[in-house]
């Protein structure tokens, strides 16, 4: 039933590319291998107050890439945007164009609500919801429905066994999501996320409210699922976005200052402001 | 009098002035309670639960139907008003946070809450007693009902506003619609603030004597319906006060005992709820 709806959703994709003439989207390939998001021109509101201008760039499939750059500078608006999340408030809106598999995913004819399948999310503060860890697992799998029970339980394993939550909780799936440490709520979240086998992964600062245990626990994790997904990471802690990024984008002003490899921006910058960045001369 | 003992001086008149005042009200309070309890108890037997209400000068009888037509009318609505008020609430949290029509809505619902009680029994007289030329149960209900609702309103707004955002995006960011978010996840983080609103509204109802007067009346007799006027604790207890016969004023005292100790038990309960709430989360 769920591939129904997805092929039938594809469908109306390509016919509506193919009535309306639009032209696929800029899949370069450049030195990166294979693009999953490629950004152009992003421009985003906060009502009257721009807050994005003209970012444009692309994101390499089952790669990390890291945003950092000071508080206010844009980045979570930035990565806000891929899963359409600002919809949520009154007066917020993007402009420009997000292509992720050939569609525009700004592009109002396209559900929210499919975008967000494919585009998982985890928050600064971990969320879990007000139910027992199985159920907090299976949140996303009851959403879509079309599950047997025996599946659902599976992908609950599997998704605990791919957070690294497992071993901890395997003898306690009914307790509540609450009850958990800060660090084991935050994978919780994680699992939550790839039990719907996502395409993106979007983190918005996952380690900020996280002892440093906690912290590298994460990190060695985000090594592992970034085989299976794409993963884009806001953080504030350059150590980390050079821990586990293939790319970084610095941001400053809600400009995209500069975007490449992550060992050239933080070795060999080509802008003085990056440098001064993350060299610890600014911000 | 150096500057130090002046303060030290000061410091100990206030201290003993608000100390007294603290005593006073909780002298008043207890006072309150004790007598009720002392003179209420007495008036407690197995008769006062199971017998029907005499004529003055007959000895024994009880309340049993004052009891159930309480329990009747604040059942019926509690049942009214906690689906309405728990639906024009989740209104007001999630969806009329800054339109006009919400701000009017919660401005309205806060008269309400604070209209006297007695406003609301004239208007349920007016509305439902007088065309259907007879005081009922159904009239009762709606009445107390009315009161309810605007505090369950309010409460419910409330208690979904503490739900933090990130909650709310995280249910959002896994692809789920916006009413699923809100019963599956919302309703689940707010239940136990909810039902303590609602808890706290059936008490504040099952304490009102004036709209009943107007529109549940009161009766000697065992009902058939609630379509004819209905006994119950706070009008039996205002009647037989004011009544010359010691028997009633026995019997007006158990009323009060009953209605003070379970409001006491209900307020009890959801302090106990709320506090194993915070436990947990």
């Amino acid at each position: 039933m769920i591939m129904d709806k997805q092929a039938k959703f594809r469908k109306k994709i390509e016919m509506k590319r193919e009535n309306e003439g639009m032209e696929l989207g800029p899949h370069k390939k450049q030195e990166m291998g294979e693009i999953k998001l490629s950004i152009r021109n992003l421009n985003f509101f906060y009502s009257d107050k721009q807050a994005l201008f003209d970012n444009t760039l692309d994101i390499a499939d089952k790669r990390v890439t890291a945003f950092i750059g000071p508080s206010g500078c844009g980045k979570s608006t930035h990565i806000r945007t891929y899963n359409r999340m600002f919809e949520l408030y009154k007066g917020f809106r993007a402009e420009g164009e997000i292509w992720m598999d050939g569609i525009n995913i700004l592009d109002p004819a396209i559900p929210a609500l499919h975008l967000r399948r494919k585009v998982g999310m985890i928050f600064q503060k971990p969320t879990p919801f007000p139910m027992s860890i199985f159920d907090n697992i299976a949140y996303g799998l009851r959403l879509y429905g079309g599950y047997s029970q025996d599946e659902i339980a599976g992908r609950v394993s599997k998704a605990l066994q791919d957070a690294a939550l497992w071993d901890e909780v395997k003898d306690k799936l009914h307790y509540p999501g609450t009850a958990l440490s800060g660090g084991q709520q935050q994978r919780l979240c994680i699992a939550r996320a790839l039990a719907v086998e996502p395409d993106v992964l979007l983190m918005d600062e996952p380690c900020s409210a996280l002892d440093p245990i906690a912290s590298s626990k994460i990190e060695e994790l985000i090594g592992v699922i970034k085989e299976k997904i794409t993963i884009i990471i806001v953080t504030h802690n350059m150590q980390q976005a050079a821990r586990v990024s293939d790319y970084t984008a610095y941001m400053y002003m809600g400009k995209l200052v500069e975007f490449g490899a992550t060992s050239k921006i933080f070795l060999n910058p080509d802008n003085k402001d990056t440098e001064d960045y993350v060299t610890g001369r600014f911000g | 009098m150096t500057r130090l003992t002046r303060r030290k001086l000061t410091n100990s008149i206030v201290l003993t002035l608000s100390s007294l005042a603290a005593v006073a009200g909780l002298f008043m309070l207890t006072w309150i309670l004790g007598d009720v309890a002392w003179k209420g108890f007495a008036a407690i037997n197995w008769d006062f639960f199971s017998k029907l209400p005499t004529p003055p000068g007959v000895k024994g009888g009880g309340l049993v139907n004052a009891i159930v037509g309480t329990l009747l009318m604040t059942g019926v609505a509690t049942c009214i008003a906690v689906p309405f008020g728990m639906m024009s609430g989740t209104y007001l949290a999630e969806f009329g946070k800054n339109n006009k029509f919400g701000n009017v809505l919660r401005f309205l619902a806060d008269i309400l809450v604070s209209a006297p009680s007695i406003v609301i029994g004239v208007f349920v007289y007016l509305i439902l007693v007088k065309p259907m030329h007879q005081f009922s149960g159904w009239a009762g209900a709606i009445s107390l009902a009315i009161i309810m609702l605007p505090v369950v309103s309010r409460t419910t707004e409330e208690m979904l506003l503490l739900v933090p955002a990130e909650i709310r995006e995280a249910a959002l960011a896994l692809g789920s619609p916006y009413w699923k978010m809100t019963i599956n996840v919302i309703y689940r983080s707010a239940s136990s603030g909810i039902l303590t609103g609602v808890m706290l509204a059936v008490a504040r109802v099952a304490g009102e004597t004036a709209p009943l007067l107007f529109t549940a009346l009161n009766s000697p007799y065992w009902m058939h319906g609630m379509n004819e006027p209905m006994a119950n604790l706070t009008v039996v207890l205002f009647n037989y006060a004011m009544s010359p016969y010691d028997d009633w004023h026995r019997m007006a005292w158990g009323a009060a005992f009953l209605i003070t100790m379970t409001v006491l038990a209900v307020n009890i309960f959801t302090r106990m709820v709320l506090r194993t709430k915070g436990r947990t989360s």
